[in-house]
């Protein structure tokens, strides 16, 4: 399943001859900037879901309504122009790749919006509505390529560790319940015209198990495969994840899916990771990459780390050679990116370790 | 060719497979087909004991743990996905990898989609077929795991040297080239058969594994070789000492031809160097077959080493010739105070002051009883034992030293003053106690302040004495939010002493959430008392205090930390939402039944004897700090011999107590006409159902459930009033502490904490043996709806009967505060003479209270987190304001309150 071919081999091409030359940069948070946009919940439903519910949908099995205020994803169907103005902001700011707005894009996670019929279109118009962005930007400047993440998030739910404290055995959620949400989202995501996909936010090693378990079938199934991408999150300054692994275990947890990049994101403040991301750093075999978030929350969970101070612990990360890309998490801007993006334009990618892996890269 | 690449996995922790690790052991103890104990607890659903096995695996340097759960009367695929979850939750022993181990692929794919980390599938092979191998091989890599790759294919299992080369080979050669499988994720499982067997076509067995082995890891030196250790050795089952030594020399030679794994008991591998050499130059023989007959020449000699083990000790009394300081160290150290008095006054007269006996030969040998209590080499009935012979010495030196203070002014040193306490509304101090004794024995003062003391009483001697250390003990959860409430006040009057925290309900994260941020002199959670005395020693050393506390305090921090930044996975789901999932049968067609006595009984006196044998002795010993189940722990390999005599020492007391009367027995239970309504049970007084007795409050369940497990609450189980069905709730006080306090101030003239603490834990057994003795007279006689009902004591205690007997305070009705209703109900002080405390806790201590429910699908249950919203709901159905109801139900709030 390794051995697959490429989907789109050129893309891929493009995209291994841009790692060669620089870091490259992902995008921010998608978060930030709709708050900018102040939508209310009549914003949130727009005319589909005027009433609270898919208007588009056949029999309600849900009576009344639902509050779709603070469901994100669900504005690439209501809002697509705002998300494409985030999406393009993000590109003029100098991100080389763009991340689909499908976070919760879950059977599971849209569940709490009693919207679960909809994981397949809100991936499928996701990564479509990242496309065209990509698409016209490139037409612009067709020197310099531009990329689609396919994102898939954790789910609300952990495989490995019990909701009820007092039945340490119990679980909510089972390896082939995710396998089956990650199935249809990913397959969404490579509909919609995804160049990667990225297993990203795993607190839990199953959960993102799960998913890459989910996409090799979904690959052997179409005869190709996109380059994937593993982000994981180390919950606090224990070092580990939620689900208690430390970095080195979580990365031998899923280097079997032969990743482009592993990585860490989200959780604590760029200069937390540090250390985590050196460790990455020193024993993948393949691209290493992070988005951090803008600092720690403060007292009113919200992040403050200014864009130059981010850029500048970042460009340190990418001068001492630990990157091969670099974004942002929760609390990022077009500012951070284009601050970071400054900050690593003139530094070297890191140099893979000498040991190959025989197919990934 | 692939470069050669370490082999990764990983539990919680990476495990790296480098050459210099030359061999990895893998855990063989959580194998139902490898050990009879694990099959056992498997099999009677043991698992929190399974769980023990594996921590104990791990802990005695498994590498790896191998998980099996083959077994014909065993549902194998929930056994491992049970298993696998709930050592998942236990981070010491999650850390390493796990082999997931079967002979049937579902119960290996079921295993492998519970680990998050990277574990070994043991084992796929070519025996139905190359193209299912494939699939498998296939599958095990989208897992990401390693895999056992047993040398079998559709001929059958490879038993010589050419065909377990060929089939390996075959294996790798598919694979690498079919599947680009990592070579260094591959180990090969050459089978280990059992030699000596007295066929001949055996002799061979091990050369060819150690030869198969040498040839792989030329042929294939990025893959690894593994195999089953104890089947080489099966032919001497019986005899652990040839078996043992048999293993040893095989692995020696295996190990040097290139294994590099292998499945073996961690804890009781033999040192090669270590084998008697006349027994290993036998073993050699057989296993390398070097001559005809050397099987015949090992089970020559093979009785003699019949069980060398555990050989049972001979009373002598050897050791009263030596020299008088051993005589003292021994006596502590085996507990023997029938001499310790004339070897008290001997060391006395080689002294030049009496307190140099103490200071000298005393402490010395107390000091190598807390040594081997703190490699786990001596369990706490003896370290008790130890204690009250020390006791003993110290009371006869005690005239010579005062008079030496009086002609010289000169007083002993210890190592720090205590003092300790079980803090106000609170009467629980059996841990406590042990804790004071385990002190006193590492020569500090203990200051014990005994139970119920109030704030300024502990502030106030602890100033007076100039204690080094105070610490807090408490049972009941109303307990923990006393401690904080002392720990302010330490805070406010300006103590710098540093504070201890104990007890059942204590933890790490309530001292860290609740009590350590008031209190600015350090505050450390003890978590038993094998641990105190490290505690206080770390805390009142000159060096190490400061550095202790500042590690202890990161800690904390930590803890807090990690409890603000929880992830998700442990929301709650809403109060209205929980009640939709409410627990509910078929009511209309239900018929609650009706108790043949309805109203109060009174016992007064009840027989012991009667009580003796419904006694579940199990938490007797855990008391004590020893773990296992009884009657299995009375023959448990490590801590058997103390709990036997222990049991005995139990046994003469429990016969003196029946006799002599020395405690009495009282209870009272009541049975009245109830109603559900809503989350309340509605209380009346007559079957005409019009006057209100009493509401008894209950809290619900919020955890996310799935929709087929409710979310439960006490009062679901009564019938809802809208049925208008005559249902019934009943209720009980027992005790069996009235008595106590005459035979405790007896022990303690006496110097006699070991008897003290077994009375106490005695007492507390007998008040349980009540509650269950009296329940199954209620089911059969006083409610009367299980007439038929026939239970031995194990019955009962695994609770195989309909209803429940829940306590207020406990899991499913944490409220404490619904005592003050229940023993309204039963005018039980007047009836039996226990009193509430303040805190709501029972005294005597030795009493249980609670409720009676008869539904058939009543069951206990864990209340767990409670929101916001239900908190605000309860206080409003229970007359109280929003800080009452947080105070009370402070240790299961689920958020900060304002």
């Amino acid at each position: 399943m390794n051995t697959l071919p490429w989907l789109h081999p050129a893309r891929v091409e493009r995209l291994h001859d841009a790692l060669q030359q620089r870091i490259l940069v992902l995008d921010g948070a998608m978060g930030t900037v709709l708050q900018s946009h102040q939508l209310d919940e009549s914003g949130f439903r727009g005319k589909r879901f005027a009433h609270g519910h898919d208007g588009e949908h056949g029999p309600h099995e849900h009576p009344g309504s639902c509050d779709l205020r603070g469901n994100n994803d669900l504005l690439t169907l209501t809002q697509p122009d705002v998300i494409c103005s985030v999406h393009r902001a993000y590109l003029e700011a100098g991100a080389d790749l763009l991340e689909t707005n499908t976070f919760n894009s879950t059977r599971i996670s849209q569940a709490d919006y009693h919207l679960e019929h909809l994981a397949g279109e809100l991936n499928r118009e996701g990564a479509r509505l990242a496309r065209s962005v990509c698409d016209a930007m490139q037409a612009d400047t067709p020197d310099r390529p531009r990329f689609v993440i396919g994102v898939l998030g954790p789910t609300s739910r952990t495989a490995s560790l019990s909701p009820d404290v007092n039945d340490p055995g119990f679980r909510n959620v089972s390896f082939s319940e995710l396998a089956s949400n990650y199935s249809e989202s990913a397959k969404g995501l490579i509909e919609g015209g995804a160049d990667l996909i990225m297993v990203e936010t795993i607190f839990d090693t199953l959960n993102a198990k799960a998913a890459l378990f989910a996409l090799s079938e979904l690959f052997r199934e179409r005869g190709g495969r996109l380059p994937l991408m593993i982000s994981g999150t180390i919950t606090d300054r224990s070092g580990r994840t939620l689900s208690g692994q430390t970095t080195e275990a979580f990365w031998y947890s899923v280097q079997h899916a032969r990743p482009l990049s592993i990585g860490l994101n989200c959780a604590l403040g760029a200069a937390e990771l540090r250390p985590h991301v050196q460790t990455l750093a020193n024993i993948a075999e393949c691209e290493v990459s992070t988005h951090p978030n803008a600092g720690l929350p403060n007292a009113f969970g919200e992040y403050d780390e200014t864009p130059e101070s981010m850029a500048s612990v970042l460009g340190e990360f990418a001068a001492s050679g630990l990157l091969n890309l670099v974004g942002g998490c929760c609390g990022t801007s077009p500012a951070h990116i284009k601050a970071i993006s400054e900050a690593v334009r003139d530094c070297a990618p890191r140099a893979l370790p000498a040991l190959d892996t025989a197919t990934a890269a | 060719m692939n470069t050669a690449r370490p082999t990764r996995l990983s539990g919680l922790e990476p495990l790296l497979i480098t050459p210099d690790l030359l061999f990895v052991n893998i855990g063989e103890r959580t194998n139902v087909t490898g050990s009879a104990k694990f099959k056992r607890l498997i099999k009677e659903d043991r698992y929190a004991e399974a769980v023990e096995v594996a921590r104990q695996q791990v802990a005695s340097g498994a590498q790896i743990i191998d998980v099996n759960m083959d077994e014909g009367l065993i549902d194998s695929e929930a056994a491992m996905v049970r298993f696998l979850n709930l050592i998942a939750a236990e981070p010491d022993i999650a850390r390493v990898p796990v082999m997931v181990d079967s002979s049937k692929w579902s119960v290996i794919e079921a295993g492998l989609r519970c680990l998050q980390g990277k574990g070994v599938v043991n084992s796929i092979s070519m025996k139905e077929g190359e193209e299912i191998f494939l699939d498998q091989a296939r599958k095990v890599m989208q897992y990401g795991a390693a895999v056992v790759v047993m040398a079998f294919d559709t001929q059958g299992q490879a038993d010589t040297l050419e065909r377990k080369i060929a089939i390996c080979s075959r294996a790798y050669q598919l694979l690498t080239g079919e599947l680009d499988f990592p070579p260094e994720d591959i180990i090969f499982d050459p089978n280990i058969f059992a030699i000596a067997t007295g066929i001949e076509e055996h002799s061979n067995y091990a050369v060819d594994f150690i030869e198969a082995t040498r040839e792989l890891k030329r042929r294939f030196p990025a893959c690894h070789v593994s195999g089953g250790v104890s089947n080489v050795s099966f032919s001497f089952r019986g005899n652990h000492t040839v078996r043992e030594a048999i293993h040893s020399v095989f692995l020696y030679h295996a190990i040097r031809a290139g294994m590099d794994m292998g499945i073996v008991n961690a804890g009781t591998l033999a040192i090669y160097d270590d084998l008697d050499a006349d027994l290993r130059q036998r073993v050699e023989d057989v296993v390398l077959n070097r001559n005809a007959d050397a099987t015949e020449r090992l089970l020559e000699i093979a009785d003699n080493y019949q069980g060398t083990r555990g050989e049972a000790a001979v009373v002598t009394l050897a050791w009263r010739e030596q020299p008088v300081q051993e005589r003292l160290s021994h006596a502590l150290v085996h507990g023997i105070d029938q001499f310790v008095v004339e070897d008290t006054e001997a060391a006395r007269q080689l002294s030049s002051r009496p307190l140099d006996v103490i200071e000298g030969p005393l402490m010395d040998g107390m000091n190598v009883v807390g040594d081997l209590f703190g490699a786990g080499k001596m369990f706490l009935p003896q370290v008790v034992k130890s204690a009250r012979v020390m006791k003993k010495a110290v009371t006869y030196l005690l005239p010579y030293i005062e008079e030496e203070k009086l002609r010289s002014g000169d007083t002993g040193k210890n190592n720090g003053t205590i003092v300790m306490a079980t803090v106000k509304g609170d009467v629980h101090d059996i841990g406590k106690n042990i804790v004071g004794v385990v002190l006193r024995c590492n020569n500090f003062e203990v200051i014990d302040l005994g139970v119920m003391v109030p704030t300024q009483k502990i502030l106030d001697t602890a100033k007076a004495k100039q204690a080094d250390i105070i610490g807090l003990s408490g049972l009941i959860t109303p307990s923990l939010e006393e401690m904080g409430q002392v720990a302010k006040e330490m805070q406010r009057q300006g103590l710098q002493v540093p504070l201890l925290i104990g007890g059942a309900t204590t933890s790490r994260a309530h001292t860290a959430l609740k009590i350590e941020p008031h209190y600015e002199a350090g505050t450390v959670w003890v978590k038993d008392a094998s641990r105190a005395v490290g505690v206080a020693q770390s805390l009142v050393s000159k060096d190490r205090g400061k550095d202790f506390l500042a590690k202890v305090r990161t800690d904390y921090a930590k803890v807090r930390e990690r409890y603000r930044n929880r992830g998700p996975g442990k929301r709650l789901m809403a109060l209205h939402q929980a009640r939709e999932q409410r627990f509910s049968c078929d009511w209309s067609n239900y018929h609650p039944p009706q108790p043949k006595r309805p109203g109060l009984s009174v016992f007064n006196d009840y027989d012991l004897a009667k009580l003796r044998d419904y006694i579940d002795w199990t938490p007797f010993f855990q008391a004590w700090e020893l773990r296992g189940r009884y009657p299995a722990i009375l023959t448990d390999e490590v801590v058997g011999q103390q709990a036997s005599e222990l049991f005995s020492d139990a046994q003469a007391m429990l016969d003196k107590i029946i006799t002599e009367k020395w405690l009495t027995a009282r209870a009272v239970i009541g049975l009245w006409p109830a109603a559900n309504s809503g989350d309340d049970v509605q209380v009346y007084s007559d079957t005409t159902r019009t006057t209100r007795l009493a509401i008894l409050h209950s809290l619900r369940q919020q955890a996310d459930k799935p929709i087929d497990r409710p979310n439960l609450c006490l009062a679901d189980f009564i019938t809802p009033k809208e049925f208008n069905k005559p249902d019934w709730i009943g209720g009980f006080a027992v005790t069996t502490g009235l008595g106590i306090e005459g035979h405790l101030a007896r022990f303690q003239a006496d110097d006699d904490d070991y008897s003290s603490i077994i009375l106490k834990a005695l007492a507390d057994r007998l008040a349980e043996a009540f509650a269950e003795h009296l329940h199954e007279r209620v089911r059969t006689e006083f409610w009367g709806y299980a007439e038929d009902e026939k239970l031995d004591n194990h019955a009962l205690i695994a609770e195989h009967y309909r209803g429940i007997r829940p306590a207020p305070g406990y899991p499913a009705c944490p409220d404490h505060t619904e005592k003050a209703t229940l023993f309204k109900l039963l005018k039980a002080t007047a009836n039996t003479g226990i009193q509430l405390t303040e805190g709501f806790a029972m005294y005597p201590a030795a009493a249980v209270s609670g409720w009676y429910f008869s539904h058939p699908q009543s069951q206990y249950f864990v209340v767990g987190r409670l929101s916001r919203e239900q908190i605000d709901d309860y206080a409003q159905r229970k007359n109280w304001s929003l800080e009452e109801a947080e105070h009370w139900l402070s240790p299961w709030l689920d958020y900060e309150p304002d």
